[in-house]
């Protein structure tokens, strides 16, 4: 019996029909081979959308849908739950890209309907060919593995720990607490950063479901969403060989934090030249000894009269700089200048800035504050630091005096910005993650999927995915656990229907398709002499069917006949 | 249709945030009125720039400060030049700037010597014309060809070369200004030109690599002149490749305090730092000490960018002369340079100011010549 396939044509609002006419595309479609029939609608993915293909299911007893709308990625998930509620197989699906393909990379308004008619034909006639498939669980380890020990791991493994599940912390270093150990008070509230760490620790340390392995590193991941099997290397300083630990977690937690910028990067300030030019994590260092600040260093000496911060040191600078913004240097500045009045009362504390960005909760009124307590805030990026006797001189354009001005100091900080972790690439080879332009983890979509990644059941906390504060990073923990704990308390996954089958008359076992499979999924059947493919660790990348020199692979979803039905159809 | 590009998008001034890194950096803008972020944000405002009676444009050295800080890569000292474009186009001019570009055009060089006397200083010295055939052409420069101090710094070179036995030429009378500060001043049309007429000399005799006594010249041929196939080097750099490899024997010592000012063109704008300091470090004897503004932080001679045909809206105030007292705080003896312009402006600042007596201005490869 011959399929009837319903056709629906999204305007996305103008998105769509600005360039492509949506209804010439509808007409068109329905004269079709097997088109039972051909709609459009200025929003396919809006409730009434949606209730007219399961009404059009219903009712005219469509056993294929074809959406003409936006990229997959963006709503195959939406449609095919949509089609399931109506009683179809949710595999009976075909998205036609005409937005992302067509109407966003063309201006030629006749020629866009031309190619979006085309599109349509061509999904029209792969839908015919779809096959079922079944969807399929997989148990799932009730515990997680979290990556870093630093003040986001250390919340996400509470949140996992405290809903009933097992958290182990795998930390580099000797200690936890990462770079917010090395901090003194906290932006805008100044509260201790040492005793709001302490409570944490204490917390980690005497919690009954959390592991802390510290001098460690995850050496290789196996596996998928629900069972992965992480190998670890501890090494503490004083032994000469590693002990090996294997975990199975259910699910993994990403918080390797950030590297401060390197200020060598920016010779014009004379950072490494000049013992009085120092880093903004360096002064904190200097003012967060559990003693009190350190007056045996510079910040002890009577000859500090003028102070100059510098911000954006390495941020918002694409030259030998990161592109972005750092969010933390505009307040951590202020913060420090603050600190350092209450220390040195009669100095002279100038801050050059570019534009102060005080965007969170109580930042501009402590901005007030700040400039309060005698802080003068200059506007001017400083170009230049050199020597003049024993003062060093800050060459700088006052830009709301027009005047390019010298300012001398005997303590110059410079607020450097965060960048990702020099090791960043090991990790995202090792979890297979995507990295953003900036060098940093990539997650799923920025507003819908923030803690998410392209692998499933790996999520990031914390200054790995982007710069941001202890609020927000404690945030974001808390988000990346409770994403976490959807899989640990459901008990199952379901794992991915389009995978690959083996022809066992066709393959040879010669094994290219197992050098193709970065998933390793495909292994050598030692008694049988052929490939077979593992039906859970496959993610339907199809990478095996292109590699196999006999055609022996097949790609469910994406069979060769299914593709070349779709190319006929468009040409 | 497209519309003809406004001087916003052509040196894409809407990437500026305006943070004044560029004023801040600039040599002159601390002597005269030039603002090279107010002219940018006044572009910007009114969506234009007119640079009828802006004197102060022509104060800029083209130094290369402003674009290697700019933290967005806008370039401003390309607004400059474009600005001065207009003012070219227009006939507005300094006229001693007129006087040089006319010379570049007649006689090949801006000082209005004769072209037929460009090679006099290689008179009595064992030089050949790259018409017989070399490994390598020594380009000289218009400076160095026809200044009587900077002539010494072309002669010590010749002499440099035949120690470490090298197969070298030049173009003698057939040498023609490269036309770097040609550019800098606006004259893009007079630029082009002599560029193809360059080219064509060097195609001619086949040239294969060339070594420069001037950063400028280097610059211009690197980075400017298009489709050139050729191996360019400034001196430092060839040089330093020589005592690397053992090339050089030195004969000599000099018990002398050395200081070396980066020239702009081959630091702050070519990024090389390393080698005239391994050069002046491997002379046998030497003291080497370094200035507190070097590399990426050196101060400008103001020789550059047509300022060696004007004096600027401000000459009593010499940077050079500021940069002498520097030397002076290491105790060197001798201020070494690379650069004829660096040369010249250094040499003039020392006798107007006295400071002649104490340091001595000499090219590095003058102090080599005395040892090889």
């Amino acid at each position: 019996m011959a399929p009837k396939v319903g056709v629906y044509v999204c305007h996305c609002g103008i998105n769509i029909a600005h360039t492509v006419d949506v209804e010439e595309v509808a007409k068109a479609t329905a004269e079709v081979a097997n088109v039972a029939v051909a709609r459009n609608y200025i929003y396919m993915c809006s409730d009434p959308g949606q209730q007219l293909i399961q009404d059009d299911i219903r009712e005219l007893g469509l056993d294929r849908v074809v959406v003409a709308s936006c990229s997959p990625r963006m709503h195959e998930l939406t449609f095919r739950r949509v089609i399931q509620e109506a009683g179809l197989n949710p595999y009976y699906l075909q998205i036609a890209n005409i937005r992302e393909q067509c109407s966003w990379v063309h201006t030629d308004r006749e020629a866009a309907t031309e190619k979006a008619k085309d599109i349509v034909a061509g999904a029209v006639s792969r839908a015919c060919l779809l096959q079922p498939l079944e969807e399929r669980d997989t148990e799932v380890t009730p515990s997680a593995l979290i990556l870093g020990g630093g003040i986001a791991g250390l919340q996400a493994a509470l949140e996992i720990a405290d809903a009933g599940y097992e958290a182990h912390v795998i930390e580099k270093e000797a200690a936890l607490g990462g770079h917010i150990a090395h901090l003194t008070n906290t932006f805008p509230t100044l509260e201790s950063v040492p005793s709001l760490l302490t409570e944490v620790l204490e917390r980690v340390q005497t919690h009954p479901r959390i592991e802390v392995l510290t001098h460690s590193r995850v050496v290789d991941v196996d596996g998928f969403i629900g069972n992965f099997q992480v190998q670890v290397e501890t090494l503490p300083g004083d032994a000469d060989t590693p002990t090996a630990t294997e975990l199975t977690v259910g699910a993994i937690v990403v918080a390797t934090g950030f590297d401060n910028f390197d200020a060598t990067l920016k010779p014009e300030f004379g950072y490494g030249t000049y013992d009085r030019v120092i880093t903004g994590p360096e002064l904190e260092k200097l003012l967060a000894r559990a003693d009190g600040p350190d007056t045996s260093s510079l910040l002890g000496s009577d000859e500090i009269e003028d102070v100059v911060f510098i911000q954006c040191v390495g941020s918002r600078d694409r030259n030998g700089g990161n592109p972005y913004c750092s969010r933390v240097c505009c307040m951590y500045t202020a913060k420090q200048a603050y600190l350092l009045r209450q220390m040195l009362p009669d100095s002279r504390i100038t801050v050059f800035y570019m534009d102060v960005r005080a965007f969170g909760k109580g930042f501009e009124q402590f901005y007030d504050q700040v400039r309060g307590q005698r802080v003068l805030y200059r506007r001017g990026n400083p170009s230049e630091i050199y020597r003049r006797q024993s003062k060093l001189v800050v060459r700088a354009e006052d830009t709301l005096l027009g005047k390019p001005i010298e300012v001398e100091a005997d303590l110059v900080v410079l607020a450097t910005g965060l960048v990702p972790r020099q090791d960043a690439n090991d990790t995202s080879t090792l979890l297979k993650l995507s990295r953003s332009e900036d060098g940093f983890f990539m997650e799923l979509h920025p507003k819908l999927r923030p803690v998410e990644t392209t692998s499933d059941g790996v999520f990031l906390a914390g200054c790995c995915q982007s710069p941001k504060d202890v609020t927000d990073t404690i945030a974001q923990a808390k988000a990346a656990a409770s994403s976490a704990l959807i899989p640990l308390s459901l008990g199952k996954v379901r794992v991915e229907s389009i995978t690959c089958s083996v022809d066992q008359l066709l393959c040879s076992g010669c094994g290219l398709c197992a050098e193709a499979c970065v998933y390793g999924a495909l292994t050598l059947n030692e008694r049988t002499g052929i490939m077979t493919a593992n039906q859970v660790l496959c993610k339907g990348c199809g990478a095996c069917a292109t590699a196999c020199p006999s055609g022996a692979i097949v790609l469910r979803h994406f069979t060769p006949d299914q593709i070349l039905a779709e190319i006929e159809g468009a040409v | 249709m497209v519309a003809e590009q406004s001087i916003l998008e052509r040196c894409d001034l809407w990437a500026c945030i305006q943070c004044g890194k560029c004023t801040g950096g600039c040599p002159v803008a601390f002597k005269t009125t030039l603002n090279i972020r107010s002219l940018v944000y006044h572009a910007l405002v009114d969506g234009q720039l007119d640079p009828d009676g802006m004197e102060e444009l022509w104060d800029c050295t083209t130094c290369g400060t402003c674009v290697l800080r700019c933290p967005k890569e806008v370039e401003p000292s390309e607004l400059i030049v474009a600005l001065r474009t207009a003012l070219v186009d227009g006939g507005v001019i300094p006229p001693t700037i007129g006087d040089a570009l006319t010379s570049v055009f007649r006689h090949g060089n801006p000082s209005l010597m004769p072209p037929d006397e460009r090679a006099d200083w290689a008179e009595g010295l064992p030089v050949k014309s790259i018409a017989e055939g070399a490994e390598v052409l020594y380009f000289v420069g218009c400076i160095p060809s026809y200044d009587d101090r900077a002539q010494k710094v072309a002669r010590a070179m010749v002499k440099v070369f035949q120690k470490a036995e090298i197969d070298f030429g030049i173009l003698g009378v057939e040498e023609r200004c490269c036309c770097n500060e040609v550019r800098r001043v606006g004259e893009e049309g007079l630029f082009e030109y002599m560029m193809e007429e360059q080219q064509e000399l060097f195609s001619g005799h086949d040239v294969k690599h060339i070594v420069t006594t001037s950063p400028h010249c280097f610059n211009t041929f690197q980075n400017e002149y298009q489709g050139l196939d050729i191996k360019v080097q400034h001196y430092t750099q060839f040089v330093a490749d020589l005592i690397a490899q053992g090339r050089l024997a030195f004969t000599g010592e000099l018990d002398q305090i050395v200081t070396y000012h980066d020239p702009c063109f081959l630091g702050k704008q070519n990024g090389i730092f390393d080698e005239p300091r391994s050069i002046i470090q491997s002379i046998p004897g030497v003291d080497f000490q370094e200035m507190d503004r070097i590399r990426d932080r050196s101060l400008c001679c103001e020789g550059g960018g047509g300022r060696m045909w004007w004096e600027g809206t401000n000459p009593e105030d010499r940077l050079a002369t500021s940069r002498f007292e520097e030397a002076l705080s290491v105790g060197a003896d001798v201020m070494a340079v690379a650069c004829p312009f660096c040369l010249l402006t250094f040499d003039l600042a020392a006798k107007a100011s006295g400071y002649d007596e104490k340091v001595q201005v000499l090219d590095i490869v003058e102090l080599l010549a005395q040892v090889v």
